[in-house]
């Protein structure tokens, strides 16, 4: 094979792994967004605060130490020295179960049969306002996040693919991270697990019909309430999913809520109300911008198609599909 | 009776209030334009507390600078260009300097403190070509310069390689913003001068995903990576070539891109990564013990304190110190302990800080002696070369402070500044 095209396929497998990572944060919005319609903002902020909580847990760190020591001039900062992985995470997922159960309480319940827009308006409230408990909660130092998750690149995928390449010619062998292997391991447990949860357990059912419809779904006896605390606490899970994998690859610092601008042009493309529209979605990002970098990129002066290149994506498939690849069509009845 | 009470409170109020005014107008004011929060938080954290634990210092040991304390109101920018702006306006009345902490905002700066009449010390990052005094009255960028830290790296590369790098490859991956585009032009001449081919690949804000970028490099296989990298970029930056098996020794980075936030996500990864530095590491100098005696100790550094030592911390102790000194320096010539924002930026003109006078200051041996004058406002353009122990986690200087090719700089410098001068029709100075 030539090594044009070893590296032609090395691009579009590195873009399908970044595209899972996009995917994993697109999946929240997805979960929350087909439950209650409401378009969480906050979902990249969900991601940075459950890397910040589990950071926080692995390390003993205490919480809102700073501000602790300020107003009782006191001068504590960690009660244990570390935690093991395992306790961390399931602390974590309490953590994000009862920041769903928060929000449902104090934001939600209050909001219900609003209009989209305001719903829309509060989670962009709520996103800042999280971003600055995180702040308060475990300060803004750069953390470093290790799970056990490996990472760096797969020395077997480089060894089983130097011989593939033509013969003499010049060829390192192919480039894959594993933490985006692992990432996309993670991803198919995480969407199995969600389809098997939403079509065969009763309380799976239930938040499918509210998916369908709020009405109806109360009608037959089913608690909104519930299956709101429910979604949002299952976004919070695939949210700290998220955390994990971004923040393994960069360190937990605030810019890590910007990955929901990743999302947003995966959900555009995926639509908003499907599961597997925002895989799909993701790939599809992901293989386009790593193209679109390393082919083109070049005959840009400016460069740095990466980051952009989704949106142009995402706004020629609104003007051909607004709906995007599986959304649900857009019916207006006059 | 009630009248004369009122009246006679009332005069003691007004003259209360202004000998109040009267007292606040002789402190020094030094604003400082921070960012604690958003997305560059955890360098801009440090750093301002750098500089505040410094301010704290000399009040409480000197007093103040010459008997006048020093005010030193902060205002977030969160590294945004427009809020940058906004703060300067604010704090402007009666500030000595501007630390803008931003080559965005610097460059905006720039034409509003000229026009102000306030002095504006970006310290190692701004506009390079405000290094000539002559042209950028009120603009200083000591002691060293982008283009210094260009042609520095590049230099050090050629000490590795026998003086000889003809046909090697030198990729540059670089935040796509001014600050990122700033060495650009240097390299450009100097690829000319040393026969190097030069590699540009810009990374966008924040720079989270850079998975293309290092594809790339990984297929040009470049001999060398310099990089210009801010916040996040740098830690992935750092990650992905440790990812790529990239030498870490091959890798160097501007000062910006070479604190211990950037480096200990990686992990061992990162072992042996470079970074150029215009200040030591550490906690090992007297500045340091006068801060833990006269601040820390007494449960007033600012934050947490645990940033005492770190890069980045270091380096707002060092802005910190030539900005207090400018004022000494102003304070000297006018033979007032009152300054005016005009009086200091003579000051900031004649800080000679030589190897005696950082050693009186309590900074032997941590950052390059430089001095300013009418013509110079970019000091000695001296510049290390740190490198980073994975193991130990930390870094360590590896050369001497080294000069830059001030043939070649000297020339651009002039070049760009000249057309400066000539779109804002300004007269060069010094003459």
């Amino acid at each position: 094979m030539s090594v044009e095209l070893l590296n032609f396929i090395e691009t579009v497998l590195n873009g399908l792994m970044s595209g899972v990572m996009y995917s994993l944060v697109a999946l929240g919005f997805v979960l929350i967004f087909k439950a209650s319609g409401v378009f969480n903002f906050a979902q990249g902020v969900f991601a940075l605060f459950a890397a910040l909580t589990l950071v926080g847990y692995q390390t003993g760190q205490v919480p809102f130490a700073h501000l602790i020591n300020e107003l009782f001039g006191t001068n504590y900062h960690n009660w244990y020295a570390s935690m093991p992985n395992f306790l961390a995470i399931l602390l974590t997922m309490v953590t994000m179960i009862a920041l769903a159960w928060i929000i449902e309480r104090l934001v939600l319940k209050h909001l219900v049969n609003q209009d989209p827009i305001i719903l829309f308006m509060a989670t962009i409230g709520l996103a800042f306002a999280l971003e600055g408990v995180g702040d308060l909660m475990w300060g803004s130092d750069v953390k470093v996040l290790d799970v056990g998750i490996p990472s760096g690149g797969s020395i077997w995928l480089e060894e089983a693919t130097i011989g593939l390449a033509t013969e003499g010619s010049d060829y390192y062998g192919m480039y894959v991270d594993v933490l985006n292997i692992w990432a996309t391991v993670i991803a198919v447990i995480l969407v199995v697990s969600l389809a098997l949860f939403s079509q065969y357990t009763k309380t799976g059912r239930a938040l499918r019909a509210v998916a369908d419809d709020h009405q109806a779904a109360l009608s037959v006896g089913i608690s909104l309430r519930s299956i709101w605390i429910l979604v949002w606490a299952i976004s919070g899970f695939i949210a700290m999913v998220a955390g994990i994998m971004w923040g393994t690859e960069s360190g937990v610092q605030f810019s890590l809520s910007l990955i929901a601008l990743k999302a947003l042009p995966v959900l555009i493309l995926g639509g908003f109300t499907s599961i597997p529209g925002a895989i799909i979605g993701g790939l599809l990002i992901g293989v386009g911008e790593k193209l679109a970098e390393i082919y083109i990129g070049g005959y840009f002066e400016t460069g740095a198609l990466e980051n952009w290149f989704a949106y142009v994506m995402a706004l020629v498939f609104l003007l051909f599909r607004p709906q995007g690849l599986f959304g649900d069509k857009i019916i207006e009845r006059v | 009776m009630r009248i004369k009470q009122l009246l006679i409170g009332m005069t003691a109020s007004v003259i209360a209030v202004s000998s109040y005014i009267e007292m606040a107008v002789a402190d020094l004011k030094f604003p400082m334009l921070v960012y604690r929060t958003g997305a560059y938080a955890p360098n801009g954290i440090p750093n301002a507390d750098g500089f505040v634990d410094y301010y704290k210092m000399i009040n409480a040991r000197d007093g103040g600078i010459g008997g006048e304390k020093i005010l030193h109101p902060e205002c977030e920018t969160g590294y945004k260009t427009q809020v940058g702006v906004e703060c300067y306006e604010k704090n402007k009345k009666g500030a000595m300097v501007f630390q803008p902490m931003s080559t965005g905002i610097t460059y905006q700066l720039i034409p509003k403190a000229t026009a102000d009449g306030v002095t504006i010390y970006s310290t190692g990052y701004g506009r390079t070509s405000a290094a000539n005094g002559k042209v950028f009255k009120w603009i200083f960028n000591a002691p060293v310069t982008y283009w210094d830290g260009a042609s520095i790296a590049v230099k050090h590369i050629l000490s590795n390689n026998s003086n000889n790098i003809k046909g090697k490859k030198i990729a540059l991956v670089y935040h796509n913003s001014a600050y990122g585009k700033e060495p650009i032009r240097t390299l450009e001449v100097l690829s000319k001068k040393h026969g190097f081919e030069l590699m540009l690949l810009p990374v966008d804000h924040p720079g989270q995903e850079q998975k293309a970028t290092w594809l790339k490099i990984r297929k040009a296989r470049p001999d060398n990576i310099l990089m210009w990298g801010w916040g996040v970029m740098n830690q992935v930056a750092i990650k992905s070539a440790a990812s790529i098996k990239f030498p870490m020794d091959k890798f160097i980075g501007i000062w910006w891109s070479g604190s211990e936030n950037d480096v200990l996500p990686a992990g061992k990864g990162a072992n042996g990564y470079k970074s150029l530095t215009f200040n030591a590491p550490g906690t090992n100098y007297q500045v340091h013990k006068d801060i833990k005696k006269f601040v820390h100790d007494k449960g007033e550094a600012s934050g947490d304190g645990s940033h005492f030592g770190t890069v980045l911390y270091n380096r707002g102790l060092f802005q910190a110190m030539v900005q207090v000194e400018a004022a000494v320096v102003a304070q000297k010539i006018h033979g007032t302990s009152k300054i005016t924002p005009a009086m200091y930026r003579d000051g900031m003109e004649n800080v000679k800080l030589d190897e005696k006078r950082l050693t009186e200051l309590g900074f032997k041996n941590f950052s390059p002696p430089f001095a300013n004058s009418c013509a110079n406002h970019g000091g000695s353009g001296l510049a290390a070369v740190q490198q980073w122990d994975a193991n130990k986690k930390s870094w360590s200087m590896i050369t001497d402070y080294m000069g830059s090719d001030r043939a070649i700089i000297d020339k651009l410098i002039a070049e760009d500044s000249g057309k400066y001068a000539k779109e804002q029709k300004i007269a060069e100075r010094c003459n």
